[in-house]
């Protein structure tokens, strides 16, 4: 059965703190996270974007490590933490990715994982 | 017509059922259309020799079937892996409805949302319709290269993401319909708004769509949306030889010789009119209902003497399935030739957000020029001439700015 990465783009929120009104989510995430209980495979929130690390190597292998402070991509919405769905076929990771609350903050991208 | 066009028909009418088949047997959408594609020109190769089979389509899919197989057989020794077992060469062959089903499958594959709009014109041209690659490329006016990595990207992306092959269930199945219809749809106009004798090949695309429409009313005689989309379609292109002149230039329907507008359409469209809106009296449908008014411009001797009533009321229902500014712009148009230029104006007046749209200042600037406001006419004429059309459309409304006074 194929496992789709979804991936949630939502306001760039702390969510060990978080803001008022944004109370009720966390409640929405725990809601979803038991209604859809029998396809997560995994997932994790994640620390807003200020805590981002962006590494690169330009001189390639073994080379100078380049940091910087930030995300890869400074975006209105952020990539806010993932799950790992297994689902019978694309409908199925849809309907289960639409019951996600960023589909409402924001936006959730599913991405078919490669099973090697 | 030979032999050989006859059987290059037959054949190209009956690969998508055969790649249909396939593609549900063998879970490959790539192998499937090798497959198929070889039980094609080995049918044409043939075919015209030795006589067409008793069964042309059990014929082209055991044939295509035994090809799968050995393409199977082949990657499973380059990959040095065991071949597994050949369930599904069965030489019997499928029931018709197994085959409408499979068909079925495909349309909503190919037409499924998760796909860009333009991915599900290729896939629907080339693998619903049979188009070769350089001929959807050429109907769509990009290159070559451009389309077969269209078609490419979205066979990987139903193999890849997992799109399946399926058809939606009943409660999914408007929401479905309207996407497969709005595909289609799609490519008659991309066909239709070329025009005829200003570019012949897109011509092509109008009768794809149409095949195609006619090809979901075999499927699902009982659907309102198909059979109205298959009536606005065949009423469109009803008029398409009266739609211009001889040298290529547009001709308004108010102007156009009636007498060359294709009555064996227009009765076959006018009659699914009928047959669609009985099927959707509960529900109105956008596509029954723009047929609708197409089927009362179809059915007007003159121009004077069409039931602008009629066409108001349509676009009056059509409103409560899609308010939208072009609707209302249309129906503006309808209530010029009924109420005359000035209340039409202030219809158009009252909508807000089409400033971009060329046709709102072409509309303004007719109704302007009819009541005889030449300055504002011409200004609004500019406009749309600014925000630009196709070349004909444009030397129309140059040619009716020419005629204002001063």
């Amino acid at each position: 059965m194929p496992t789709y990465m979804a991936l949630t783009y939502t306001p760039d929120i702390d969510w060990t703190q978080p803001p008022p009104e944004h109370a009720g989510t966390m409640k929405e995430y725990a809601e979803f996270a038991e209604g859809a209980a029998a396809v997560i495979k995994g997932g994790r929130a994640l620390y807003p974007t200020a805590t981002a690390t962006t590494i690169r190597v330009p001189a390639g292998k073994g080379g100078d490590v380049i940091t910087s402070d930030g995300p890869y991509a400074e975006t209105k919405e952020a990539l806010t933490g993932f799950y790992l769905l297994e689902c019978a076929d694309l409908d199925e990771a849809v309907a289960v990715a639409a019951k996600i609350p960023a589909a409402w903050d924001g936006a959730v991208e599913i991405r078919p994982v490669i099973t090697f | 017509m030979g032999p050989g066009d006859a059987v290059a028909r037959l054949v190209r009418e009956e690969r998508a059922r055969v790649l249909a088949t396939l593609i549900r047997v063998t879970g490959s959408v790539d192998l499937a259309e090798d497959a198929a594609q070889d039980a094609v020109v080995r049918a044409l190769e043939t075919w015209p020799r030795d006589g067409v089979p008793d069964n042309p389509r059990a014929w082209l899919l055991v044939t295509a079937k035994r090809r799968a197989i050995d393409l199977i057989r082949r990657e499973a020794r380059r990959a040095g892996k065991e071949t597994e077992a050949m369930t599904f060469l069965d030489p019997a062959p499928e029931p018709a409805e197994v085959v409408r089903d499979d068909l079925l499958r495909l349309v909503f594959t190919c037409c499924h949302p998760c796909l860009a709009v333009e991915a599900q014109v290729a896939l629907a041209l080339r693998t619903l319709g049979g188009l070769s690659t350089a001929e959807a490329a050429r109907g769509l006016m990009v290159p070559e290269a451009t389309m077969a990595k269209r078609l490419t990207r979205a066979k990987q992306k139903i193999a890849q993401a997992g799109i399946p092959y399926r058809v939606p269930a009943a409660e999914e199945l408007p929401g479905r319909l309207a996407g497969v219809a709005a595909t289609v749809y799609l490519i008659f106009n991309e066909g239709y708004a070329a025009g005829t004798g200003a570019d012949l090949v897109r011509v092509t695309l109008t009768a794809e769509a149409i095949r195609l429409a006619r090809l979901l009313a075999e499927l699902m005689p009982d659907e309102a949306t198909v059979l109205g989309l298959l009536a606005l379609l065949l009423l469109h292109d009803s008029r398409r030889v009266a739609r211009v002149d001889n040298v290529g230039r547009p001709v308004l329907l108010a102007d156009q010789d009636r007498t060359r507008w294709d009555a064996e359409a227009i009765k076959e469209g006018v009659e699914l009119v009928g047959a669609a809106l009985r099927r959707s009296a509960e529900r109105p449908d956008a596509y029954v209902v723009q047929a609708a008014v197409a089927a009362c411009h179809a059915l007007a001797p003159s121009y004077a003497s069409t039931s602008w009533d009629a066409v108001i009321s349509w676009y009056d229902v059509l409103l409560t399935i899609a308010d939208t500014p072009v609707v209302r712009l249309n129906r503006a148009a309808a209530v010029a030739e009924r109420d005359g230029p000035a209340a039409a104006l202030a219809l158009v007046d009252a909508i807000s957000d089409l400033a971009a749209y060329p046709w709102w200042h072409g509309t303004r600037a007719e109704l302007l020029h009819r009541l005889g406001r030449a300055e504002e006419s011409r200004a609004a004429y500019d406009r749309a001439l600014a925000l630009g059309m196709n070349e004909p459309q444009l030397e129309h409304l140059r040619r009716r700015a020419a005629e204002l006074p001063g």
